[in-house]
């Protein structure tokens, strides 16, 4: 983890602060009370069943969603979809969907450096500079003039982390970034983030892949029905995990070998024989 | 009424002419429709065909449609059809050959775009059920097209009862004669009698194509691909 | 068939084609900008303003141009506003082919992704530069294909301008016939003039959507 940057954190506030947060879509309450505090560098996994309220949290700290009640405040700052600076404080926070989301009607460069030269008004060349270097770290520099639909699902997603990197983000938010992909290009996204997580990002990652969850996480959330069940550090979660909830969700990642036997002849045929 | 010109509508069969005339225009549109529906659905299965002559003919058939106004092919029929052929066709006859021809081929790339817009693996997925070529078409392929073909085809009909205002132009008397020969005969006692008649025939068509107009919004919007 | 007479119209339909290109591109060009206007009040959900337009759009999309043309042609004047047929003509093409052109541009608009809003939005770019970067060039690209079906239709609908007695093709032909009973010449001369007209709009389209498709949507 890095040392903190400010001499006079004398209280030591941490980059993210969210308090009593609550969202509701008329009578459905998607995420009730939550609190939570995410230090400089600090890597948060939230994991839990589909329509927890997972997803719908992270585009929160991003103020993609208007909120009920509490507040999300980044280094200080209140984050909310009314504010006047709202795109400058999103500047500071990095986002990566589930769906390939880059634009496709710009080159992959083009997609990376338009952001930094019209929100943070810097110099082209600094900018193709900077997408050029960030592109050779995730190994898709020869795309760079490519279109997005010339490029695979995983390549997409690796472009899109870079598109968020170039902002220099405080904190980055992945949204199920690998539930679309075929399983073989998983893995080229998640060492991608692994390698964020070792240079000290701080991030919140949204994730069914438990295995990569336990190996990147300081902290592991787990949701359920819009509010935090548990919350704790990986090898006690995925070990122990306390709440029956949590033990039910774990199970459904896990198979009991099936006993294979020939069938008898007044047996009903095999479902799939293979 | 007078500052409107609505009085004109309730002096003796006023009202009743123009409703008359606007009776010639709903046979006109209504018999081109119920033509171009299922000649529309064969020339669109035609379309889809692979060999080059068809696919010549289609695609010339179609520009003709896509290019040439409506009132140009009534002039060419209704004027030359006499000269041509020698025959005298009424104007009525004219009108109906020329939007039928005009529907057909609009309502033909329809079907079509709604045939083509199937995914392969729907027609593969049918084949690897065991179903019949007719069963994948009748259960599988035919229900998806409609969904897209439908709302559509609503949208042409409205195009094409808009399209019968222009039959006054050969000389059909419809609606929009009638509104004028009303509006002449008028012109000293109700010099307002412009709004009042072509205030009303804008309102007929407007209560015949708007329901349809939603009616077409409303399937699509249902029926979109989620 | 009368080659010589041909040629003797050929000014004639020369002079009504270029009142037609005249009037019937006037027109047009505010079809364009009446319909982005009304786009852009319904797709930032201007309110009453909104209401209002969709009004309008209704209206014009589902009565006929010709009754339109009468009504603005014989009844403005009757309110004591005195209307060329030509200006006449340029002002019902601009209406009539702007609630047409509204609903192309809004449903362009709204087949751009929300997430492609979204991702554009988290970047930080402000609601302006996503507009501008991100959804009109993906809404232009997609709504291509029906702006120039619409142009091709309104030209196509220039054909009624006769009936407000503007020396349009159509009226020429009308007239030719009339007086010389040369009929199959004029019909022969009528298509060929509204080819040229309308054919290379049609061609210069298809080759443009063919392009954008490809640059822009990666389909």
């Amino acid at each position: 983890m890095s040392e903190p940057t400010n001499a006079n954190t004398a209280a030591f506030e941490p980059l993210l602060r969210i308090e009593h947060l609550r969202k509701v879509y008329g009578e459905h309450v998607v995420l009730d009370d939550i609190s939570l505090e995410v230090a400089q560098g600090e890597v948060i996994v939230i994991i839990g069943p589909s329509g927890c309220g997972k997803s719908t949290f992270l585009r929160c700290i991003n103020a993609l969603e208007p909120i009920q009640g509490g507040t999300i405040l980044l280094d200080g700052q209140p984050v909310s979809a009314e504010a006047k600076n709202i795109a400058q404080i999103r500047q500071k926070v990095g986002m990566v969907f589930q769906s390939y989301d880059l634009f496709p009607h710009k080159t992959v460069l083009e997609n990376i450096i338009l952001a930094p030269m019209k929100a943070q008004k810097r110099k082209r060349e600094e900018c193709v500079a900077e997408a050029e270097k960030l592109l050779e770290r995730v190994g898709l520099l020869d795309k760079k003039d490519a279109f997005p639909r010339q490029l695979s699902g995983g390549q997409k997603q690796r472009v899109a982390i870079v598109r968020a990197l170039a902002m220099h983000p405080e904190v980055m938010l992945f949204d199920e970034v690998t539930a679309a992909l075929d399983p073989e290009m998983v893995r080229e996204v998640l060492d991608v983030i692994l390698d964020l997580a070792e240079q000290g990002k701080t991030m919140l990652i949204v994730t069914h892949e438990m295995s990569f969850a336990r190996a990147v996480a300081d902290r592991v959330l787990f949701f359920d029905e819009g509010v935090i069940m548990e919350s704790g550090a990986p090898e006690e979660f995925f070990s122990h995990p306390r709440t029956e909830r949590a033990q039910r969700f774990l199970r459904t990642f896990t198979f009991d070998a099936v006993k294979h036997h020939a069938p008898t002849s007044d047996e009903p045929a095999p479902l799939f024989d293979d | 009424m007078e500052a409107l010109g609505l009085d004109v509508l309730l002096n003796g069969t006023n009202a009743l002419r123009l409703l008359g005339g606007l009776w010639v225009s709903v046979q006109v549109a209504l018999i081109s429709v119920l033509l171009s529906l299922p000649l529309g659905m064969l020339f669109g299965v035609f379309m889809t065909w692979k060999n080059p002559v068809a696919k010549v003919i289609s695609r010339l058939y179609l520009e003709i449609v896509r290019i040439m106004p409506q009132l140009v092919l009534l002039f060419v029929v209704f004027f030359g059809a006499t000269r041509v052929f020698g025959i005298n066709i009424s104007a009525e006859l004219a009108s109906i050959i020329v939007f039928t021809f005009w529907g057909t081929g609009e309502m033909g790339d329809l079907v079509r775009g709604a045939l083509t817009s199937i995914p392969r693996h729907q027609y593969e997925s049918a084949e690897a059920l065991g179903l019949s070529k007719p069963q994948i078409y009748l259960q599988v392929i035919i229900p998806q097209a409609m969904r897209q073909l439908i709302p559509t085809s609503v949208n042409l009909i409205t195009r094409m009862i808009k399209t019968t205002s222009l039959v006054m132009m050969i000389g059909v008397v419809e609606v929009m004669k009638v509104g004028q020969q009303i509006i002449e005969a008028n012109r000293m006692v109700s010099p307002n009698a412009v709004f009042g008649i072509y205030g009303t025939i804008l309102f007929l068509y407007f209560i015949v194509c708007w329901p349809l107009s939603m009616l077409a919004s409303y399937l699509e919007k249902r029926w979109a691909v989620a | 068939m009368n080659v010589e007479a041909m040629v003797d119209y050929l000014p004639l339909f020369w002079e009504a084609m270029m009142l037609t290109l005249k009037i019937g591109w006037i027109g047009i060009a505010g079809s364009i900008v009446i319909g982005l206007v009304v786009a852009l009040v319904d797709h930032f959900h201007v309110p009453v303003l909104r209401q209002v337009l969709r009004v309008y759009v209704e209206i014009f999309r589902n009565t006929p141009l010709l009754i339109q043309l009468f009504f603005i042609y014989f009844g403005l004047p009757r309110l004591g506003i005195p209307i060329g047929a030509d200006v006449c003509g340029a002002v019902g093409l601009a209406l009539h082919g702007g609630s047409y052109m509204a609903e192309s541009f809004r449903s362009g608009l709204d087949a751009v992704s929300d997430v492609q809003r979204e991702s554009a939005l988290s970047l930080g770019l402000t609601r302006l530069q996503v507009m501008r970067y991100v959804v009109l060039p993906q809404a232009w690209a997609l709504c291509f294909p029906s702006f120039v079906a619409n142009i091709i239709f309104l030209l196509k609908e220039t054909s009624v301008f006769s009936a407000i007695s503007l020396m349009d093709l159509m009226f020429t032909a009308k007239d030719l016939i009339g007086l010389y009973y040369q009929t199959t010449e004029c019909l022969v001369l009528l298509v060929i003039f509204y080819l040229i007209i309308i054919l290379p709009v049609s061609i210069v389209g298809s080759v443009i959507e063919r392009r954008l498709r490809y640059g822009s949507l990666g389909a």
